[in-house]
């Protein structure tokens, strides 16, 4: 089973979301990179039980220049077999899936597995495009994956519930909750994904569609109102008379 | 050139967010002098209701083969549609269904798209739309640079009120390809109202101390007619069911009102509600990081103060608002 799991980077969960050049860029001053959990959490770490079950192999890709090696390497020390790293630095989700397509079109992979979407630009885009592009099945949200053979049972989230769906490989799939639980890189781990290999390829040159004009920060929070605790039922006639939500 | 809206279905009747979607597309429609379809997939008994909502026509994809949620067939009905209808702007609801369409849709036309959109595009530089991103820490600005264009809309972002008229329906029946993705079993979680889909949710942690304790939270909620939702601790305590766990790494919500309860107030947990209009915060510590972020506060014991916002609610019901 050769399996691909697509991953970006993202600032930590916990950065401060700043922006210069006049609001037209992140402010990267400071931030911790981490790889998107979605994609570690759990299309990683559910990858490498499918292949720890049936064999196979786990190849790790990302779309972006040099500067995102250390969270490549990471994925590596999790455990991913080898890693693809296309030297482009993409301005959206469609060249990335491009560049991915352009890749992985001919490696004849038989599942590639993503998170649900990035905690950056929270697109939930790429999987759907790559689908469309290798002309594979889709499956967004799932939450449970396992294979027989060929064929995939997934959980995927939907309005209130779980659709149970059945899928022939190749297919796409991407990643939530539930689909695997995180796993924390051991020291063997670490030593071993130094040495594992990290191919750069040069892109296909595909072009974005969109362009980020600028970023706005939300407007500041006025001062919370306070209700004393014994007369807690004023909160109702305020949600009611100023904040009009009742 | 016109404007297409996938209008989403669940049980056989159109979905809430869809109406949300087709007013969204017929203000853009009515903005680009132009019309407003709608396109419905699968069995669905009041697609004409979204005449109402400003859609100028309907095309039905009613043959039974297109019951099934399979985001590839459904790609293909939408694409064919845009190419009768001559469409250059897709609209779609940033749910469950238009996260597994939507994509496809843009990469099969080559179009650009921004999803989770949170307002009307501006088309005075480009056609630019704004999009929540890092998890609701910020907005983007995004410009989209391709003739065919394609937006998600995030529910609970705009005008969704009924503005009256009424559309013709005309059975759509596009060839398509073989099935791809097999429904074996639709699994409900709950009859309750789903927590992605409420305007009030009522959420608690691990302030309320124990799952035995949830009954008073339940009681606030049903009187507010509000969904119940919880923090990640609590959900991976197995307290309360993983699908009411909101913040980063569960759902992310934006209702009109959201009331925590003994929650501290995690970035993380934050990513996921802090959004919502209007925001409540209960917890016994002054200290709190939610207050920061909160619209009211009561600085309590949950256990005092919830049993007294049942009773108003209970009261304010009773008196016929």
């Amino acid at each position: 089973m050769k399996i691909l799991v697509c991953i970006s980077k993202a600032p930590d969960t916990t950065a401060k979301i700043a922006f210069t050049d006049n609001n037209t860029a992140f402010d990267t001053n400071g931030v911790q990179f981490i790889v998107n959990p979605y994609d570690e959490w759990y299309a990683l770490v559910r990858g490498l039980e499918l292949k720890e079950q049936n064999g196979g192999s786990v190849t790790v890709v990302n779309v972006g220049l040099a500067e995102n090696e250390p969270i490549i390497r990471k994925a590596l020390a999790i455990g991913a077999d080898e890693a693809v790293r296309i030297n482009v630095n993409p301005t959206d989700a469609l060249q990335t899936a491009k560049e991915i397509v352009a890749f992985a079109k001919a490696e004849g992979f038989d599942m590639v597995l993503l998170g649900k979407e990035t905690i950056d630009y929270n697109g939930s885009q790429l999987g759907g495009m790559i689908a469309e592009l290798m002309d594979m099945p889709y499956v967004s949200l799932a939450s449970k994956l396992e294979m027989e053979g060929t064929t995939a049972t997934i959980h995927r989230d939907i309005q209130g519930g779980t659709e149970v769906v059945e899928v022939t490989a190749p297919f796409v799939i991407s990643a939530a909750k539930g689909m695997a639980e995180a796993r924390i890189p051991n020291m063997r781990g670490i030593m071993a994904a130094r040495t594992k290999p990290l191919k750069v390829v040069e892109g296909s040159g595909a072009n974005a569609s969109t362009t980020i004009a600028n970023y706005e920060l939300p407007p500041a929070k006025g001062e919370c109102h306070y209700i004393d605790a014994d007369n807690a039922a004023e909160l109702i006639e305020l949600l009611h008379n100023e904040a009009k939500v009742i | 050139m016109s404007v297409l809206i996938y209008a989403n279905t669940a049980n056989g009747k159109i979905h809430k967010s869809a109406f949300e979607a087709v007013a969204y597309g017929s203000k853009i429609a009515a903005d680009l002098g132009t019309n407003a379809t709608a396109i419905v997939i699968g069995a669905c008994s009041d697609a004409e209701s979204l005449g109402e909502f400003g859609a100028t026509k309907i095309l039905h994809a009613n043959d039974s083969k297109f019951n099934d949620f399979d985001p590839s067939i459904y790609t293909q009905v939408v694409v064919k549609g845009a190419e009768a209808e001559g469409a250059d702007v897709i609209i779609f609801s940033h749910d469950f269904s238009g996260k597994s369409i939507a994509p496809r849709v843009a990469a099969k036309l080559d179009a650009g798209l921004v999803s989770g959109a949170v307002d009307y595009p501006s088309t005075a530089n480009g056609f630019t739309v704004k999009k929540a991103v890092f998890s609701g820490k910020a907005f983007a600005n995004i410009t989209i640079n391709t003739d065919k264009k394609v937006i998600s809309l995030l529910p609970n972002s705009v005008d969704k009120s009924a503005k009256g008229g009424s559309a013709s329906v005309e059975t759509f029946s596009p060839e398509v390809g073989a099935a791809t993705v097999k429904v074996k079993e639709v699994i409900k979680e709950s009859a309750d109202l789903p927590l992605t889909e409420a305007e009030k949710v009522v959420s608690a942690g691990r302030g309320l101390k124990g799952p035995e304790n949830w009954g008073m939270i339940e009681d606030l909620a049903k009187e507010l007619g509000a969904a119940t939702a919880c923090s990640r601790p609590v959900a991976d305590m197995d307290w309360r069911p993983h699908h009411e766990h909101v913040g980063q790494t569960g759902v992310a919500i934006r209702p009109n009102l959201y009331i925590a309860v003994g929650i501290s107030g995690a970035i993380q947990h934050l990513a996921g509600v802090n959004q919502s209009k209007t925001i409540v915060v209960i917890n016994n510590d002054p200290e709190a990081p939610f207050f920061k972020s909160a619209n009211y506060g009561i600085v309590g014991d949950a256990f005092e103060v919830i049993p007294k916002l049942v009773e108003a609610a209970k009261a304010f019901n009773a008196s016929n608002h």
